[in-house]
Parts: structure tokens; C-alpha cells; sequence
């Protein structure tokens, strides 16, 4: 503690040089945390899913429908739970900015398959009398302030021309984590199957399928793709979570593209600060031949060059994630839901702050040492 | 007393045997001192004169523990301090050495209060008695009024007074003084002096001070001269000069 007034002073010798170096960590730690929401956007799906959930599609692609009839024949397959069916709906709320996914879903089988998405009872129970009734995730009724009891009307752009369809909300979900979705819109699939056109009829978009253990994923999956082998609607089974993984890669590989661009950061932040640090203590020759002239140990010096690097580093990783902290929920909001859970977890800040402060002892350390092994004598005489 | 002929007695507070310090420049082999003995008592006034690159600065290093000799000792309150470690000799210099530089070298960003503390924020002491202990060091340096005033905010002579006090604060066994007027005024310059006078008489301090200032060394109790990497006594020294035997 003793020493902090000295590391403090040092710190504050060149404020402009000081402002600046604390703009790189902050600007550097904002990127950093941007893109580690960014890529959990993408990726938590993945990490989210069930390990005893299986989805079932068309193997030609997700595009492409299956026959409601297949819902059967999967929970007859020794394993299975329950399995439930959904359909992408695509509509526009008001306007196509507004994006949120909708879903004619399975009401029987829905809450036995995803138990972490909570709807109060009293609300499922309205929904399952309403045939135009909603289930709204809090996120997009919080979004667009709707209540329970409002009529919604949602424009299709698939089926059947640009005519609106019009829903009641009887219900909000709320997620059991953090991390899960709560921006959907489920509707009945029987008011889907009621307006679609014929050649819509008895066809899904895909199954989930809940298993008694994670253990029969695998035997589960093949049998489900064996029993559909060579008829007109082969499918294609996976576990949920390669299932997300695999739709995320649809964008490209996002992981490596983000990897990337904050190795670039790491490196850049790295150069500017050490280099920073190395100038500032060659500045500071003569002062450190001084300090281990009177008496301060070489390892005393070392502190007190890694003290400021890891100051600097500290205060401005700080700086960047709270501004970070305050922009990315703006960003979720600007994005219009297209990217549903831009949220900076505090696993997400002190990862950001661990990697601020690793910069900082890396770009203190070469002078640090430097200033270490520097010899009194040699020091003074350049003075 | 001071003694260069290895005839001093076995308490004097420095010891210099048969002191060598070699340097290597390119090729070639530089012998800067060669065989020097010295002996000096507690309390005595040292100046120490001598051309340019005649070794004056590397015994004063060498004296405090900044460099190592070629071959020879060097004992100090019967602290054999050649054969020390790096961290033991720093250790030493903290306890025993006091420096003051020509250019002062006080730290910029620090006041005069701070930078005569940095001794002692290696020592033990509370913050208390550090405040204590660097009231008294400026008071006697005449700089209590100015104890939070910057570097930049004091004459040359003031800055000196601050790195004379940042000398004594710890209370060392000697001061070392580099051409400590070398960069003052004739008026700063006899301040500093009479400061340093001050010091030996009043205090009762050793000091061992290298300097080019006739003038200055005039005020010490006795001036050494660097001759051909060894000490002579001043009279030896003048008589050298009459005979032209001294640059």
C-alpha cells in the first residue's frame, strides 16, 4: 500500500498518454465483450438444449415439411417421452423490422417437452379453449407492451397471400434461466392447419422429441430415421444441440470469424500498451536507477512497472465493460429481436476482466524486466 | 584522519585495500584504478579531485556499492561489502549510503515530502514516524516550508537541499556526494556547501564527495587526488603539479 502513492504518480506523469491508453483497454474490452454476446447469441442454443431432446426434419432441409403422421409412429419407438411438432409461421407484426419468431405448436404435447418455458396455469388453460388464442414470450410482449387479452394481427408472408391473421394473447411465458428465449409467439396448430392452403395441410415443420434418458439419443435418432427411410419424406434426427449448432453454421462460421477478430484485438491492444509501457519506462531511466540506488530491490522495480501496466489495464477494462454493460442492451433493442439473448453475463465480465489484465501483465512485463536488470551505474551515466 | 597508504588503523569506518577496476571498451583493456588504499575515519570531510575519466565517479560507485571492483576490497563498519550479493549490497546501500547526484535526481511527480520519504518506505517505520523522520530531514535542509511544493516548483539549489535531505532521512553511516554543486550557481553552490559543512560538523556525518570545484574542495577536511588510478594527498598533489607532473 505503501507504495501506491508512487505507482499512482507515475501513472497520472502523462495524462494525455495515460487517457489514450486507457481509451485502447476500454474500446478494446467493449469489442471484447460485444463480440463474446454476439457469439453467445449464436451459440447458446446449443449450450441451452436438452441433452435428452431430439430434433426430427426433413433430410432435404428444414424447409422442407414432414407428414403429421409420423408424430405417432415416434412415440411408439421404445425411449420416447413425448414428441411434439411445430411449423414456422414467418409473419410480419405491423412491420417487417418488428421481427420475433412465431410457431403453430402441439398444445398437448408442448409443455411436456420444453417444461423450462413456464406458462401459469390458469393462462395455458385460456389458450387451450381459445382456437385463436397466443402464448407470448415475456421479452416480445414486454417489447411491443402487449397484455393478456390483446388481439394481435400478424400478416402472413407465407401462407396464403398478405392477409392478417389476428390472435388474442392469453398467456405470457417466462424462461426458467437467463439465457433462455423468451421472445416466441405460439399459436394453436389447429387454427394454422384450419387457414393454410390444401397443400399445406397435415404437415409440420418438425418434431421435438423428449427421451426417458439421454442415453437412447443415439439408437433413438437412427431408429426414427430408419423407420422414414426411402419414402417420400426421409427425415433427418439429431440431438437438439447439434441441432442448433448445425442451424448456426447456416450464417457461416461465426465462432472462427469472431475468434478472429479478437485475436487481432488481443495482439493490436498488446502492441499499443507495450509499447506504450516501454516508452514510458525508458522515460523513466535515470528515476528507476535512483530508486535502485537508494535501496529498492530489482524486484520492487518490476512491481512497480507491472503495478501501473495492470493499473492501466484494471481501469480501463473497467471503463469498457461498463460501457458494454450500458450499449449491448440498446444494440438487442436496435437489432429488433433478430438476435434474441444479447445478454453479458458476469461470467462475460470477468472473463473480460481477466483478459484485460493479462494484456496488461504481458505489455508489463518485457520493461518491467528491463527496468529490472537495468545496472545503476550504466543508468546514471546516461543521465 | 584519512589515509592512502594503508597505514590507517583497523576502526576506520572505510577500508579501501588494494582497490583495481578494469574496464573493457572495444577491444581494449581500461585499468581505471590500480591498487588504491584509502582510510577514512567517522566524521571526516573527503573531497576527491582529479581530471576528467581519472576514476573519481567509479570510486564513488564503487564505494557505495553501485559497481564491483576488478580485484580489492572495500569494508565499510566492518562490512566487507565486494564479495556481497546484488540483493544484499542493495539491502546494504539502504542502511548505510546516502547519495547525492549532481542533477539531483529527485522524482518529478513526487513532492519534496514524498521523495524524501522513498528511503524510508523501505524500512519498518509507521506512517507516523515517517512523517517524523522527513519533517526533521527538511528542517535541517531548510525546506519545511516547501515540503509539498513539486521538483518543479524549487530552485536548483532547493532541489539539491530536498536530495540532500532524501540523503540523511535514513540516517546512513556516510554520504556520497557527486559533483554536488556541479550544476549550481556560486551562491546555491556555497548554500549547498555550507549545508554539507553543516552535516559533518553538527551531525556528525561522513561524507565522501567528488567534485572539480577547487573552491569546493577547499571546504572539505581533506582533498584526495586521482592520479594514474591512484590517491595522493592534495600537498603531494600540488607539489606534483609544480614539477608538472599533473595534468
Amino acid at each position: 500500500m505503501k507504495f501506491s502513492r508512487l505507482i499512482l504518480a507515475n501513472l497520472f506523469r502523462k495524462k494525455v498518454r495515460l487517457l489514450l491508453t486507457l481509451g485502447s483497454f476500454s474500446v478494446a474490452l467493449f469489442l471484447f465483450a460485444f463480440l463474446a454476446v454476439v457469439k453467445k447469441a449464436f451459440t447458446g442454443g446449443a449450450e441451452l438444449a436438452s441433452a435428452n431432446r431430439l430434433v426430427t426434419i426433413n433430410r432435404v432441409s428444414i424447409i422442407q415439411p414432414i407428414p403429421l403422421s409420423y408424430r405417432d409412429k415416434i412415440a411408439r419407438i421404445p425411449g420416447v417421452e413425448s414428441v411434439t411438432h411445430d411449423n414456422w409461421f414467418g409473419g410480419v407484426y405491423q412491420d417487417e423490422k418488428n421481427f420475433f419468431p412465431q410457431f403453430a405448436i402441439d398444445p398437448e404435447n408442448q409443455r411436456k417437452v420444453f417444461p423450462e418455458l413456464i406458462v401459469p396455469e390458469e393462462q395455458w388453460n385460456n389458450f387451450l379453449k381459445d382456437r385463436q388464442g397466443a402464448i407470448v414470450g415475456a421479452r416480445t410482449a414486454k417489447r411491443f407492451g402487449w397484455k393478456i387479452g390483446d388481439r394481435i394481427p400478424i400478416k402472413t408472408t407465407i401462407y396464403g397471400g398478405n392477409s392478417a391473421w389476428e390472435f388474442v394473447v392469453d398467456g405470457i411465458y417466462h424462461g426458467q434461466r437467463p439465457e433462455d428465449d423468451e421472445t416466441q409467439f405460439w399459436f394453436q396448430w389447429d387454427y394454422f392447419e384450419e387457414r393454410v392452403p390444401e397443400r399445406v395441410k397435415g404437415l409440420v415443420g418438425w418434431y421435438t422429441v423428449k427421451l426417458n434418458s439421454p442415453d437412447d439419443a443415439l439408437r433413438v435418432a437412427k431408429t426414427i430415421d430408419a423407420e422414414f427411410a426411402n419414402s417420400p419424406y426421409e427425415t433427418k434426427t439429431d440431438t437438439e444441440s447439434a441441432f442448433a449448432a448445425s442451424w448456426v453454421k447456416q450464417f457461416g462460421n461465426i465462432e472462427f470469424l469472431i475468434l478472429t477478430i479478437g485475436s487481432v484485438v488481443f495482439f493490436t491492444l498488446l502492441l499499443v500498451t507495450g509499447n506504450t509501457m516501454a516508452i514510458s519506462v525508458r522515460e523513466r531511466t535515470g528515476e528507476l536507477a535512483i530508486l535502485k540506488a537508494i535501496g529498492f530491490k530489482d524486484h520492487s522495480v518490476l512491481f512497480f512497472v507491472l503495478g501501473e501496466a495492470l493499473a492501466i489495464a484494471f481501469v480501463g477494462g473497467l471503463l469498457g465493460l461498463a460501457l458494454a454493460i450500458l450499449a449491448i442492451p440498446a444494440l438487442g433493442a436496435a437489432l429488433n429481436g433478430l438476435l434474441p439473448n444479447l445478454i453479458l453475463s458476469k461470467a462475460m465480465v470477468a472473463a473480460g476482466l481477466g483478459f484485460a489484465l493479462l494484456v496488461g501483465a504481458a505489455s508489463g512485463l518485457l520493461p518491467g524486466i528491463g527496468a529490472m536488470r537495468l545496472r545503476v551505474v550504466d543508468a546514471l551515466r546516461r543521465i | 584522519m584519512v589515509s592512502v597508504n594503508n597505514n590507517g588503523n583497523s576502526s576506520s569506518l572505510v577500508q579501501v585495500r588494494g582497490l583495481n577496476k578494469t574496464y573493457r571498451r572495444g577491444g581494449e583493456q581500461i585499468q581505471v584504478l590500480q591498487g588504491l588504499n584509502l582510510d577514512v575515519d567517522k566524521g571526516d570531510f573527503v573531497a576527491f579531485m582529479g581530471p576528467s575519466g581519472s576514476g573519481k565517479t567509479t570510486l564513488l560507485n564503487l564505494l557505495g556499492g553501485l559497481d564491483v571492483p576488478t580485484a580489492g576490497t572495500i569494508s565499510v563498519a566492518g562490512d566487507e561489502i565486494t564479495h556481497m550479493s546484488s540483493g544484499k549490497l542493495t539491502e546494504w546501500r539502504a542502511r548505510h549510503v546516502g547519495f547525492v547526484f549532481q542533477m539531483y535526481n529527485l522524482i518529478p511527480v513526487l513532492t519534496a515530502y514524498q521523495n524524501v520519504e522513498l528511503p524510508l518506505l523501505l524500512t519498518r517505520l509507521s506512517k507516523s514516524k515517517r512523517r517524523q523522520h522527513v519533517e526533521t530531514a527538511l528542517s535541517i535542509v531548510g525546506l519545511a516550508e516547501r515540503m509539498h511544493h513539486f521538483p518543479r516548483q524549487l530552485s536548483g539549489g532547493q532541489e539539491q537541499r530536498v536530495a540532500i535531505a532524501r540523503a540523511i532521512v535514513s540516517d546512513p553511516t556516510f554520504l556520497l556526494c557527486d559533483e554536488p554543486t556541479g550544476d549550481l550557481d556560486r551562491k546555491s553552490a556555497d548554500e549547498i556547501m555550507a549545508l554539507i559543512e553543516e552535516l559533518v560538523s553538527k551531525h556528525g556525518k561522513t561524507v565522501l564527495m567528488v567534485t572539480h570545484d577547487p573552491v569546493v574542495a577547499a571546504r572539505a577536511h581533506t582533498t584526495l587526488h586521482l592520479e594514474k588510478g591512484v590517491l595522493v594527498e592534495a600537498s603531494k598533489a600540488r607539489q606534483n603539479v609544480t614539477a608538472g607532473g599533473v595534468a
